[in-house]
């Protein structure tokens, strides 16, 4: 079956059989390999998206649920310059082997939009749907705190 | 069957219903191998474990309608079987006068599954086991088991029953404040109460009918109502609850009129224990009493050797979150009880 789906601003077609993920659908028919396939039963945010606008994991959507709606992946993000999440990651050590790190993006994004001084209790409660197996946690929270800074005060 | 490398859903046929009327038609007809699906963060991990045979899914997030919540705690409330997770834990209505269920909805899962989830799945939600929610290959190595592909229990072999876990948040809040449950079929609308939703069997779990939709749950007023619940997992987000106790007090002159309350993932349904509370009527509970209470009413909860860590323990801790809800819904503060202080001795 056709799903359309407007993603990242744009109006795309993919042939997908109706048991495909939204997740299978944006790497295997869209060539966006950004949104990772890791537990694939919402265990662990490493394909978190937005679907009109909420954070969602890609891997328990199906496609033909995203069709005629609004995806949004980590490839929106920084597509031009690096944002300042992207950047905090990188300059507080939070990303190891990497896997986990475009959910996390994503999840942090989220957040920032919505709470741009969050405390640690939110962040924490925040970003509780993605495992990183590697860092141990703290140097994204280093990076949120950096990230959220940042944001507020674009100078620093 | 294809191997299966990956988690990937089976082959079948995807349908969104306009109508509730059309979603009824299609379950109702399509030989037992149509589901409902609503937000899909149960049912899709679970298809993609083989746990069911499904040929079409049918979903209902494009009715029109679907997530509204109305009402006031004044008046009672209305939540749609479409309401979110996440907006029920949100709601400012429901956090003033059903704070349990806005609890509930909170502690379930993570964000994103909050997000996508919603309320009628969630009184739904497929009971739970350690030999049953694993993949094929997990299951065909281990041996299947009765709820699917097989003919015994692995956890009790010789019971005649599956013993699967009713592990929703939210089950036990509706049936501690007696909400009722709204039912459309091919035959017409019915309503029932949220505890006569469910049967005590781990398999044939709920006394919902193949073509019956829920559509919305109806929370009675709640003028001068407290609530609490009280959820016990491994990990603070992520895991279904090992222990959760739902607690609803309705006060009248500074006493309790009347007190109710029901247990998560000690049995196949969600477990009443109201009738363990009733000494609470007509007084202002202290700690003792409350103590006194929870200490008996964890008898009808048998935790069986199926889901995370020891039944032993599960038992065990049953009455501390039945008195921390308690002592929550009471004002008293919940971590401070008497059951608690003797867990460290
Ligand atoms: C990682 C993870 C952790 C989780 N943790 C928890 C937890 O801690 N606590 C918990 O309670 N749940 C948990 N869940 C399960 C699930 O996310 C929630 O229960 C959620 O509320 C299910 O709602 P849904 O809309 O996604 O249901 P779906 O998956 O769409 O459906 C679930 C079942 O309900 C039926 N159904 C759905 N809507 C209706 C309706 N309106 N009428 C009749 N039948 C209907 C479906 O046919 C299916 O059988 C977890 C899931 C995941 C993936
Ligand atoms: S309780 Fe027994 S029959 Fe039921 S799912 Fe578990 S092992 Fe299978
Ligand atoms: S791949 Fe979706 S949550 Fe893990
Ligand atoms: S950096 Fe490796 S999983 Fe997070």
């Amino acid at each position: 079956m056709v799903v359309r789906t407007r993603v990242n601003g744009e109006w795309r077609e993919a042939d997908v059989w109706p048991g495909a993920s939204l997740l299978t659908m944006l790497r295997d028919s869209l060539g966006l390999f950004g949104s990772k396939n890791a537990c694939e039963q919402g265990e662990c945010g490493s394909c978190s998206v937005w679907l009109d606008g909420k954070l969602v994991c890609s891997c328990l959507v199906l496609a033909p649920q995203a069709h005629e709606r609004e995806v949004r992946t980590v490839e929106s993000l920084g597509a031009a310059a690096m944002n300042p999440v992207q950047e905090a990651f990188i300059e507080a050590g939070a990303v190891q082997c990497g896997f986990c790190t475009p959910g996390f993006i994503v999840a942090v994004t989220d957040l920032l939009q919505r709470d741009p001084a969050p405390n640690e209790i939110s962040v924490r409660e925040a970003l509780s749907g993605n495992l990183c197996r590697c860092t141990g946690y703290q140097k994204i929270l280093d990076a949120v705190a950096l990230a959220a800074r940042r944001i507020r005060e674009p100078s620093t | 069957m294809d191997p299966i490398l990956v988690l990937r859903l089976p082959r079948l046929r995807y349908v969104q219903a306009r109508t509730v009327e059309e979603a009824a038609a299609i379950v109702g007809s399509d030989g037992g191998r149509a589901m409902l699906i609503a937000g899909g963060t149960d049912l899709l991990p679970n298809l993609k474990r083989r746990q069911f045979d499904v040929a079409t899914l049918v979903s209902l997030r494009g009715i029109p309608g679907w997530d509204a919540i109305t009402g006031d705690p004044q008046a009672g409330m209305s939540l749609s079987a479409g309401a979110t997770l996440d907006q029920v834990a949100r709601h400012p209505a429901v956090l003033s006068g059903y704070r349990a269920l806005a609890q509930a909805a909170g502690l379930v899962s993570t964000p994103q599954i909050r997000y996508m989830g919603t309320l009628g799945g969630n009184l739904m939600v497929d009971p739970r086991c350690n030999y049953y929610n694993q993949t094929f290959a997990w299951r065909k190595a281990v041996g299947f088991c009765l709820k699917k592909d097989g003919d015994i229990c692995l956890v009790a072999r010789s019971s005649p029953r599956c013993w699967a876990v009713s592990s929703s948040d939210t089950a036990p809040v509706a049936v501690a404040f007696a909400a009722s449950v709204v039912l459309q079929g091919m035959a017409g609308t019915r309503r029932v109460r949220a505890a006569e939703l469910y049967r005590d069997d781990g398999i044939d779990y709920t006394t919902r009918k193949r073509d019956e939709v829920i559509t919305s749950v109806e929370f009675p007023a709640a003028r001068t109502t407290t609530s609490a619940y009280w959820k016990l997992r491994r990990r603070g987000s992520f895991d279904f609850p090992i222990v959760g106790a739902a607690v609803v007090i309705w006060w009248e002159d500074g006493v309790v009129r009347d007190a109710r309350g029901a247990l998560s993932a000690v049995g196949s349904h969600p477990v009443d224990i109201s009738s363990y509370l009733s000494s609470l009527r007509g007084v202002h509970p202290d700690e003792r009493l409350i103590a006194e209470l929870a200490a008996a009413a964890d008898k009808p909860a048998r935790p069986l050797d199926n889901t995370d860590l020891s039944h032993y323990w599960r038992k065990r801790m049953t009455r501390v979150f039945i008195e921390r809800a308690l002592r929550d819904a009471a004002g008293l503060d919940p971590q401070a009880g008497l059951l608690t202080a003797q867990l460290k001795s």
